[in-house]
Order: structure tokens, then sequence, then C-alpha cells
């Protein structure tokens, strides 16, 4: 789904999910790895400060994929 | 009861001529030309080409609607139980061609179909679904084995004889899955291929992993300032109650919901049906799958200019790659149209 967006809109498209290999595989390009499969984009053990906290960081990663110029599938780790 | 066979050849074929004919328009000729005729002798009395539709491989790429019209045409006033094109080995437009012309008579005229063309020939991508494919050398040199293998599998299409799997019956696999009781379960069957493995034997899997393409990364979001960004995600996140009844796995759909005016998912709101992941944190909080507090936190800060006024959602588990790829194709012309610059997409 997310290579099927990026190729017919020719829009960026990043991918946040736990497991990384399967991103791969299926030809996502800009990856950002996700907390845990139920909860990809926060941390509720955290607390709620914490589970926002991490969600930000998260998504700013998200935007640090969006906006880096990229030759071949990347992981974008911390 | 003989049965009309129509078949399908380019202009070399025929003996037209080469590339300089390949603009050749569509011909019927009644009766067999060229490889037809071995094709007629193998199939001895039971069945009988009654004629044969001409096309230039250059004519059918470049005019593949009036092509396929013509030819449909042609094919259909012979009035044929079953159908056959090429062999085609490895010339892509032949292959295109008789892929082509094969499904849309497949689809048209409701009759069995049979082509064939080396694995490698992109008519095989394109329509190993749609028609049965033989598989075949790569060039004219294999005609002494693609012809008796072809007839073969059309002899018994349109004898109406029970069809074996792909591997056994010589044609390139179809994506179809036939159940059938075993006599080993799938335990004592798994656990033999293991030590097959382990032993350095060869083993063939029960279920063979798609292979999937790759694309060129699009290039990057130039001011992140000025950006609309769309907010996907195929982890089962949708309005409470589900109301276009997407499912909770093996999805065939995809939902697309206005959060224009939304700034939070909250158990009120949203809710996740996926049936793949233990759901109760994207329950008590859909943002943990899907972002959107923080998004709009960002948004207000002026971080990005603005959130995509539609969330497009589905379930990701168990979800065919055929559909999956349909959803990413349908929502990517929409984000085109909707000018997005960029998106975002969980999955869980």
């Amino acid at each position: 789904m997310t290579r099927e967006i990026e190729r017919v809109a020719g829009i960026p498209v990043v991918q946040i999910a736990t497991i990384v290999p399967i991103m791969l595989t299926v030809g996502t390009n800009r990856i950002v790895p996700g907390v845990a499969i139920p909860h990809p984009t926060g941390d509720p053990a955290q607390g709620p400060e914490g589970d926002k906290k991490i969600r930000r960081e998260i998504v700013m990663r998200a935007f640090r994929a969006l906006t880096t110029p990229i030759d071949e599938q990347t992981i974008f780790e911390k | 009861m003989t049965y009309r066979i129509v078949h399908y050849i380019n202009q070399f074929y025929a003996g037209i001529g080469g590339e300089e004919k390949a603009d050749y328009a569509p011909e019927v000729r009644e009766g067999v030309v060229g490889p037809g005729m071995q094709i007629q002798k193998l199939l001895e009395n039971d069945a009988v080409v009654v004629g044969t539709v001409i096309c230039g491989d250059g004519f059918y790429g470049e005019n593949t609607e009036e092509a396929r019209a013509k030819c449909l045409e042609m094919i259909a006033a012979l009035k044929p139980d079953a159908f056959v094109a090429g062999p085609a080995f490895n010339a892509g437009r032949y292959g295109f061609a008789c892929g082509d012309i094969a499904a849309a008579v497949g689809e048209k005229l409701g009759i069995p179909t049979v082509t064939a063309m080396y694995h490698e020939n992109p008519g095989v991508e394109l329509f190993s679904k749609k028609t049965y494919i033989v598989a075949t050398g790569d060039s004219a040199r294999a005609m002494g084995q693609a012809l008796p293998a072809m007839t073969k599998l059309l002899h018994k299409l349109v004898m109406k004889e029970e069809m074996g799997p792909a591997r056994l019956e010589g044609y390139i696999h179809r994506g179809m899955r036939k159940s059938f009781f075993h006599e080993k379960s799938g335990a004592e069957r798994a656990v033999d291929m293991l030590l097959a493995k382990l032993r350095g034997e060869p083993y063939r899997t029960e279920y063979e992993m798609p292979v999937f393409n790759k694309i060129p990364p699009a290039p990057p979001v130039k001011d992140l300032k000025k950006a609309k960004i769309a907010l996907i995600s195929s982890g089962g996140i949708v309005p409470k109650g589900n109301p276009d009844h997407i499912r909770v796995s093996s999805a065939e759909s995809y939902g697309a919901y206005d959060i224009s005016k939304l700034e939070d998912m909250t158990p009120e709101n949203y809710e996740s049906i996926h049936g793949g992941y233990d759901r109760e944190w994207a329950n008590i909080d859909p943002d943990v799958v899907l972002p959107l507090d923080v998004m709009r936190e960002l948004e207000a800060e002026g971080v990005f200019a603005k959130i995509h006024p539609v969330f497009y959602t589905t379930t990701g588990t168990g979800t065919a790659v055929a559909h999956a790829e349909r959803f990413g194709q349908e929502i990517g012309e929409l984000l085109k149209n909707a000018e997005v610059d960029a998106a975002i997409l969980t999955s869980t």
C-alpha cells in the first residue's frame, strides 16, 4: 500500500511500523521503526506524558524521513 | 463432437514479414497458418482449428484497444469452443498481444484460452492470472517442445478434463489454491519439510511468498512548513462503530473519513477493529496507532502547514497483496488530485 501510494501520487510516504523486515520486503522506501506492534506511535507504559513525548519524537523522525533525500530504502533510527 | 479452435499468431509466424511488417492490421484466415499446422496435427480428430487471426506485433502494441476489438470480432465470428495464441517465447510485444487477446477472449466469450511464452516475457506478469500460459524456452528453437505442451493443455481444457496444479500440468501459476484433504496433517508435513531442509534434501514449500516490486524513492518534501500531509493507517483505526464495515482481517476495502474537525482520537470517537493485534491500548487511546493529537500540535506550532482533511484507513492483516496494492493506487490517485505533499502511514 505504501509503495503504491508513493508510486501513483509521486510523493514521499513514510511508514511507521514495528516489523522493519516486512517494510523492507514490501518496498517501503522511508521507514521509521515503531514502538511495538499494538502501539507503534506511543508507549502507554510510560504514562500519558511519556507516551505523548515518545509519539512526538516518532512523528518528528517521520518528518525528518520525509524531508531527507534518499537513493534507496532507508531506516530512520533515533 | 468436433470442437472448434481459433489460433492467434503475429505477422512473423504468418510468413508476412519481420519488423518491417509489424504494423500489419488484424486479418483472419480460414484454417491453419504457420505453427497452427502442428497444433492441428496434435489435436487429431477431437478439435479443428477453424481459423487463424493474424496481427502485427507493433500494431497490437500501439493500437491495443482497436487491435483487441477487431481481433475479438473476428474470433467471435468463428464461434470457437477454445482459443490458443502463440507461442510467443521471449518476444515482449508478441507475448503482450498473446496474453492480452487470450485474456479478452476468456472474459468476453467465456471459453478456455491458452498461450505460451518464456517465463521472463512481460506478458507473464500481466496475464498469468487471466489465461493459461504454458512455460516455454526463450526462442523459436523451443517450438518443438512448446507446441505439444500447449496443445496438450488446450486439449484438456476443450475436453473439459480436470486441470491439475501448475507444476504438474506445465503452465505458469495462476495464483489459485485448491483445497483438498491430505493424508498427513499440516504439522507432520511441516516437520517433514524441516527435516529435509536440515538434511540438505530437496523440499518444496506449500505456500510461496509473493515477490514484491521495489520503486525508486520519491523526492523529499522541500519545505515542510508549506507541506500538506495525509494520515493513513493499516492499523484498523476507524470511527467508532466501523460505519463502513471494514473487515477485521483480509480486508477488501478501506475507509475515507473527514478528520478536519478532529483534534484528538479518543475511545468516544474512534476505535480499532484490527483482528491481528491486541487492541487494548489502541482502544484506550487510538493515537498510539494514528498520532493525530501530536500532529495537531505540530500543525498549530507551524512545523508543517496542514493535515489533509481526509484520513484513509484499513486493516492490514491477512490482506491480499492485490487488494493492498489497489488501495494504495486509489489512495495515491486521490492524494495526487488533492495536491497532498507527503503522507505518514502507520501499520501494526
